[in-house]
């Protein structure tokens, strides 16, 4: 029974332009939604600026411009997941996110060669249930700090 | 168990009775004939001592007992203290140090101290045979230790003890002393403690009942009861156990009049019944007395854990957000009552702020406390002598403050000590007197703090530095031609900089100074020097009193809203577009009768903007240092009090932002870091 229990993943699933991404339930704090954003120049393009998530300054990230999918105007179901890695806060701001799924790790996949350019990086696998199939999004990728420094030069050099 | 309540204390008082040692020994140095100060010390280390045996840390009580026999050497003047001596009792005192410092981060306080005990026995032997006698007398002493009165009472059993007098009991130490061949000391014990049962009523023994039960004892043991029965029955119905060697019954009489009188009546009263006389009947009683009298006096204070003062401190920050917004809406209602309750809010929550603030004070004293130490140690290792001078180890600091300022301190202290003041030589021929001087101080003035480390050394050699700055490519030809005394001397803040001739142990590594100068801007304050060849350099570090609430000057580019700390700020001004002048590609203005950069911050930070100019531009003139800037911003909304928030642990050093605070409308505003705008 435990051990059953130990293998199966509960992820969290959202949307981004028209795939289905996944990411696992404990390094959720939050689903929020999108309010006012305040912007902090000169940094990463992907980084949307900062918000006030009950008395903490957390910064936001919109995942369409880090997995390099063109911008979108934010709609009623846009979120922004509050996701933890370490001692971080991070929002991620998704197209939606409305579903909690639970996957056999066994299930999850690497992620095949084909699925192509840069958002490859940030994929640790992916898992099919029935007809979906889900992204698993590589978090500390995602949240690397030494490639905001880098973007960082860029924008000032630019 | 039991003892974890008086840990804290106990962790408390060794730390102030080392930090009396180590005041007194530096005192000692300076006056080695002066006995007064080496019963001073002797009395911090006995106190220390009975104290960790008591808790059970026997390294702890192991050494402080040697560093006692060289104190009471010196004190019956069978030592003379010299520097080599005074070493190794300081070397003793780090090791205290360092083991009190492991008991108080949960370790077990223990620590290979033979080295240190080795040194101060050699340091005892290394005399006279009078000496080894006052061994033989100490280690007597040891083996029985003050035959007088042996326990130390707790305010609980002090008054268990007067008020069982008050009703007519008397309360007796007893101290017994086993035969040597006594085969089952535990089961004697035990009998002991039967026939004084029966007497009375045991209060307190020594060792504690546990140790006695298991046998951890050499032969003697005290035990104090109350008893109604007088001190010669009781010895008689003791003397009747067997294996029983010696019993002394002293009566305790712990009245009103003050403890010294009893210790006297006791040792009176001790006389008719006791085989030997008291002959160390220490002041140490006595002394608790009146130590734990002037608690009982100064005991106005509670101990607060920090992290609560952090609680409340971020409840406060969250109502000074609430304030914020309350004061907006108040604003736009225009509501006469709702003006006055606002107001008479905001005047009050003024004071908590002040309180708390308060709350979180300490006098910097907690800093100063460990550099008479180190300028010692450090003159000796630069063969150097300095006087260090402390005032104005009172003021008072904010906590966050106080733990971050001490290793840039220490920086400036050795940078002035190695690279300052001369070696007594060079001071001769210069004519001065061979010791330098080290002043450091501390005082408060405005809303900052400022520390200034003075020294009346070489000063600063400006072509020297320039000459090293050029080489290591931090300046060029050009702009060293053009530099003031000032800036010249800023060059040593510089990273990768030094001008020692020698890399020496203390400093000189180039990466002590910008260190220093990073933390201390990190901490919103500023250092700067000021230095006169040849008569010596002072550098000073302006602090700013807290770092969580600050008061800032909120403005508006565009949609967005910044705000700028209004300690950088000089004043604001409203200019006409026709007073912009050019130099080279910089727009500057003339502002009293100074010729000032203007940035506009629409272009550092970006702001998407519709490119309209108005005939007037506002600007907010802000310093670094002697350097000013003016900002060009769209309009200014106005001063507040904000509560100082991170970016988070995701965006570091953002450019030109400091932080981030959250306005009354729930939204977050930027802080522009003037510092990184100013070149």
């Amino acid at each position: 029974m435990a051990q059953t229990a130990a293998e199966d993943l509960k992820l969290i699933v959202f949307q981004l332009k028209d795939k289905e991404y996944a990411i696992p339930v404990n390094q959720v704090r939050s689903i929020e939604k999108v309010e006012h954003i305040t912007r902090v120049p000169r940094t990463a393009g992907f980084v949307k600026g900062v918000i006030n998530l009950r008395g903490v300054v957390t910064p936001i990230i919109s995942l369409r411009s880090r997995f390099n999918l063109e911008e979108a105007e934010y709609s009623d179901h846009s979120r922004v997941i509050i996701a933890v890695l370490d001692d971080m806060e991070v929002g991620l701001i998704v197209d939606s996110a409305n579903d909690v799924i639970d996957v056999a790790i066994e299930s999850i996949e690497p992620p095949p060669e084909v699925i192509g350019s840069e958002e490859a990086d940030f994929i640790k696998g992916v898992t099919k249930i029935e007809k979906r199939l889900f992204i698993l999004i590589n978090l500390e990728k995602v949240l690397n700090p030494d490639e905001l420094a880098i973007q960082d030069g860029q924008g000032i050099a630019g | 168990m039991e003892m974890n309540q008086y840990l804290e204390v106990f962790i408390e008082e060794s730390k102030e009775h080392l930090q009396a040692c180590n005041e007194q020994l530096l005192e000692l140095e300076k006056n080695p004939e002066d006995i007064k100060i080496v019963n001073e010390i002797f009395r911090s280390a006995h106190t220390l001592k009975g104290m960790s045996a008591t808790m059970g840390y026997e390294d702890l009580a192991n050494l402080t007992h040697q560093m006692e026999n060289v104190l009471d050497a010196i004190r019956n003047q069978k030592i003379k203290v010299n520097a080599e001596i005074l070493d190794v009792v300081f070397l003793a005192v780090d090791d205290l140090e360092a083991m009190v410092q492991s008991i108080a981060e949960g370790g077990d306080g223990k620590r290979d101290v033979t080295e240190a005990v080795e040194k101060l026995m050699l340091i005892e032997k290394g005399e006279s045979p009078a000496q080894s006698e006052a061994r033989a007398e100490t280690a007597a002493a040891l083996a029985e230790p003050h035959p007088a009165i042996k326990s130390t009472y707790d305010d609980f059993e002090l008054t268990v003890i007067q008020q069982s007098k008050e009703q007519g009991f008397e309360s007796y130490e007893i101290s017994i002393a086993l035969r040597a061949d006594c085969s089952l000391k535990a089961a004697r014990v035990y009998m002991v403690f039967e026939v004084l049962e029966k007497c009375g009523e045991v209060i307190k023994a020594t060792p504690s009942v546990e140790q006695l039960e298991e046998e951890q004892f050499d032969q003697e043991f005290s035990v104090t009861i109350v008893s109604k029965e007088t001190a010669d029955d009781i010895r008689q119905k003791l003397l009747k156990v067997s294996e029983v060697e010696k019993i002394e019954v002293l009566p305790l009489s712990l009245g009103d009049y003050s403890y010294q009188e009893s210790v006297k009546e006791e040792e009176e009263a001790a006389q008719p019944v006791a085989e030997e006389t008291p002959k160390t009947a220490s002041n140490m009683p006595k002394e608790e007395k009146k130590s734990s009298a002037a608690k009982q006096v100064s005991n106005k204070t509670i101990r607060v854990n920090i992290e609560r003062l952090d609680i409340l401190m971020n409840l406060f920050e969250e109502l000074v957000i609430d304030r914020g917004r309350l004061e907006q809406i108040s604003r736009e209602l225009n509501n006469q009552e709702l003006h006055e309750t606002v107001e008479h809010m905001s005047r009050i929550s003024g004071d908590l702020q002040n309180i708390i603030l308060n709350m979180r004070m300490v006098p910097i004293e907690t800093v100063f406390n460990r550099f008479p130490r180190m300028v010692r140690q450090l003159a000796r290792d630069l063969n150097k002598k300095i006087n260090l001078e402390i005032v104005g180890a009172e003021t008072e600091l904010d906590r966050t403050v106080i733990d971050e300022i001490g290793d840039p301190l220490v920086h400036l202290i050795r940078n002035a000590l190695d690279h300052g003041v001369e070696t007594p030589e060079v001071r001769n021929a210069n004519g001065k007197s061979d010791e330098g001087n080290v002043i450091l101080k501390a005082y408060h003035s405005g809303n900052h703090v400022f520390i200034e480390i003075e020294d009346d050394g070489a000063g600063i050699n400006k072509e020297k530095v320039i000459k090293k700055a050029l080489k290591n490519g931090i300046i060029t030809e050009q702009t060293a031609s053009a530099l003031t005394d000032k800036q010249a001397y800023e060059l040593i803040f510089a990273s990768g900089f030094s001008t020692a001739d020698k890399i020496s142990d203390v400093s000189g590594r180039g990466v002590g100074l910008d260190v220093v100068k990073n933390t201390i801007e990190s901490l919103g304050g500023s250092v700067s020097i000021d230095s006169k060849a040849g008569q010596g350099s002072i550098f000073s570090i302006q602090l700013p009193l807290t770092l969580s609430i600050i008061s800032v000057m909120l403005i508006e580019i565009e949609k967005e809203k910044y705000a700028i700390p209004l300690s950088s700020i000089i004043e604001t001004a409203i200019i006409r577009k026709e007073d912009i002048l050019r130099a080279h590609n910089q727009k500057v203005i003339d502002f009293r009768g100074k010729v000032v950069p203007l940035l506009s911050l629409k272009e550092i930070f970006n702001v998407p903007s519709e490119n309209q100019v108005d005939e007037f531009i506002s600007v907010v003139i802000v310093r670094k240092g002697e350097k000013m800037a003016g900002l060009v911003v769209d309009s200014f909304i106005g001063q507040q009090e904000v509560v100082l928030k991170s970016l988070g642990n995701y965006l570091t050093n953002v450019f030109a932002i400091s932080g981030a605070t959250i306005l009354g409308d729930g939204q977050v505003a930027l802080i522009v870091d003037c510092n990184a705008l100013i070149k």
